[in-house]
């Protein structure tokens, strides 16, 4: 009776279209991200993510109107993230339709907004977003070093920050996060698995649910995850380019004794 | 299931009193400014309701269904709820045998009681008990649960086994049935579905006119949608 393994497909939106390449049989348009979003839903995705990429404003106005679309048509959890700065972005994508507003960049800057944001809204509208590496010898080298050896990251995983990734997801998740997006810059892009020993360290000390992210590449990478701990398990590029399906993963996970939807 | 053929926005086309409009049921989702409303809105006319978003009283006490949203904390909702006189609205309304349903939030407040950060607030006093904080090693229970729905259920009818979507850090964990109540034949006990995240809560209430669900049925995919639909042929 436990809660079940969210499977969650996360689209890249830049100015309203969908960036990575799709490859599924059958959308009228597969740049669109509502059309996409309505196809995962069908598929039984547990949850959808959009991460707007846009670099304009006007980009990111366009994205005000993908979520309302979506929320016409899609009834399953919608989390929006990219570029949310403040209680007003997040109440603008909440007025749009969205269930959670994911952030990231703007809370390492000003830890604040993750409290501002939970006693706004309540926690359960904010997932944190965390781009986190291991600090490599060379890192080490030039003096970069954190208690638990995982550094979070900003731009896509080009800088460091010197903060150590788990204290922060630690302190985010007292600031009022009422989730951790975990997403391994190390791994990501790679489909060779996700970072387990990051997501069972975290797990430990992270008592809020735990999304893991980053390098899914089979169905049994999604289990490993869960088995480490993951509450929930995102992926881009592997939904994307039809190498696997929702149902696929779920029944990896079904097959190993997970609880699916 | 697909959208209702030729749905309008609630807001741009304001549905009719009553059954007027081709038997389809007048619902109005409770606008005091807690939850995903637009979610409820869609999710209701989606199985074939004439939704309306307003905090208007003489349309809330009107209308064939009521809706109580929320989300966030019992009290900054229970505040919401009193700016716009909710509270009498949704009294009268079972007062009269109306149906309500309340949503997340909006099912927590109808009990006695909710205590946050150790600070206690008044809740609708409908129910007996206290929301308090679910004490699991995982908190908020973010995600799709089954439940336990009783015998003679009619809101979980054809969907005794599906999973809901929860969010919730907070949950009522008893459930005490009217003892005063109980003295009259006419009484019948409210149905009670549980539903467990490390301990046992109250998932979901139906108990006369007033139903309630502590997921969120507008986001439970399919089984949401015919939850809905099973509470609109009650009204």
């Amino acid at each position: 009776m436990a809660v079940s393994v969210r499977v969650i497909p996360c689209l890249d939106v830049d100015a309203g279209r969908v960036v990575k390449g799709v490859n599924f049989q059958g959308l009228r348009d597969a740049g669109d991200p509502v059309e996409l979003a309505a196809r995962y839903d069908a598929e039984g995705c547990d949850e959808l993510t959009f991460l707007d990429v846009s670099a304009s404003s006007g980009g990111r106005d366009t994205m005000i109107d993908v979520v309302r679309r979506t929320a016409e048509q899609v009834f399953v959890p919608l989390t929006v993230g990219g570029g949310v700065r403040s209680t007003d972005d997040v109440d603008r994508l909440l007025r749009a339709g969205a269930d959670k507003v994911g952030v990231n960049t703007a809370a390492i800057a000003r830890p604040e907004l993750v409290a501002q944001i939970a006693d706004r809204f309540g926690s359960q509208v904010l997932v944190l977003s965390v781009d986190a590496r291991r600090i490599t010898a060379e890192g080490r080298a030039a003096g970069v070093t954190t208690p638990s050896g995982y550094e979070v990251t900003t731009h896509g995983g080009r800088r460091g920050t010197g903060i150590d990734a788990v204290e922060w997801a630690e302190r985010a998740a007292a600031l009022g996060a009422g989730e951790i997006l975990l997403n391994s810059m190390d791994a990501d892009g790679t489909k060779d698995g996700f970072d387990l020993e990051m997501l069972r360290t975290v797990r430990e000390r992270v008592h809020v649910p735990l999304i893991a992210s980053g390098g899914a590449g089979k169905p049994e990478d999604f289990v490993a995850a869960a088995q480490a701990g993951a509450d929930a398990v995102l992926a881009a590029s592997v939904f994307h380019f039809g190498t696997l399906t929702v149902g696929q993963v779920k029944d990896a996970l079904r097959a190993a004794g997970l609880e699916v939807r | 299931m697909s959208p209702a053929d030729g749905s309008v926005s609630a807001e741009l086309n304001p549905a009719p009193r009553g059954r007027a409009r081709g038997g389809h049921p007048h619902v109005v989702v409770l606008d005091y400014g807690f939850g995903n409303v637009r979610s409820a809105v869609r999710a209701l006319e989606r199985v074939g309701a004439q939704v309306e978003l307003t905090a208007d009283r003489g349309t809330a006490l009107e209308a064939d269904g009521l809706v109580v949203p929320g989300v966030g904390a019992f009290a900054a909702c229970m505040a919401g709820l009193r700016a716009v006189r909710g509270h009498e609205v949704v009294g009268r309304r079972l007062a009269g045998g109306r149906p309500v349903l309340g949503i997340c939030v909006g099912m927590q407040v109808m009990f006695e009681r909710g205590v946050e950060h150790g600070t206690s607030a008044d809740g609708l006093g409908e129910w007996a008990g206290v929301v308090d904080r679910l004490d699991a090693p995982v908190v908020p229970h973010m995600g799709w649960s089954q439940v336990e729905a009783p015998a003679g259920t009619r809101l979980f009818s054809g969907i005794e086994h599906e999973r809901f979507y929860f969010v919730h850090s907070y949950a009522a964990q008893t459930f005490t049935q009217g003892h005063d109540d109980a003295a009259d034949p006419r009484f019948t006990p409210p149905l009670v579905t549980w539903a467990s995240h490390h301990t046992r809560f109250v998932a979901a209430v139906e108990d006369g006119p007033l139903t309630a669900t502590q997921f969120h049925p507008e986001k439970s995919g399919d089984a949401g949608a015919t939850l809905l639909a099973n509470w609109l042929t009650t009204l």
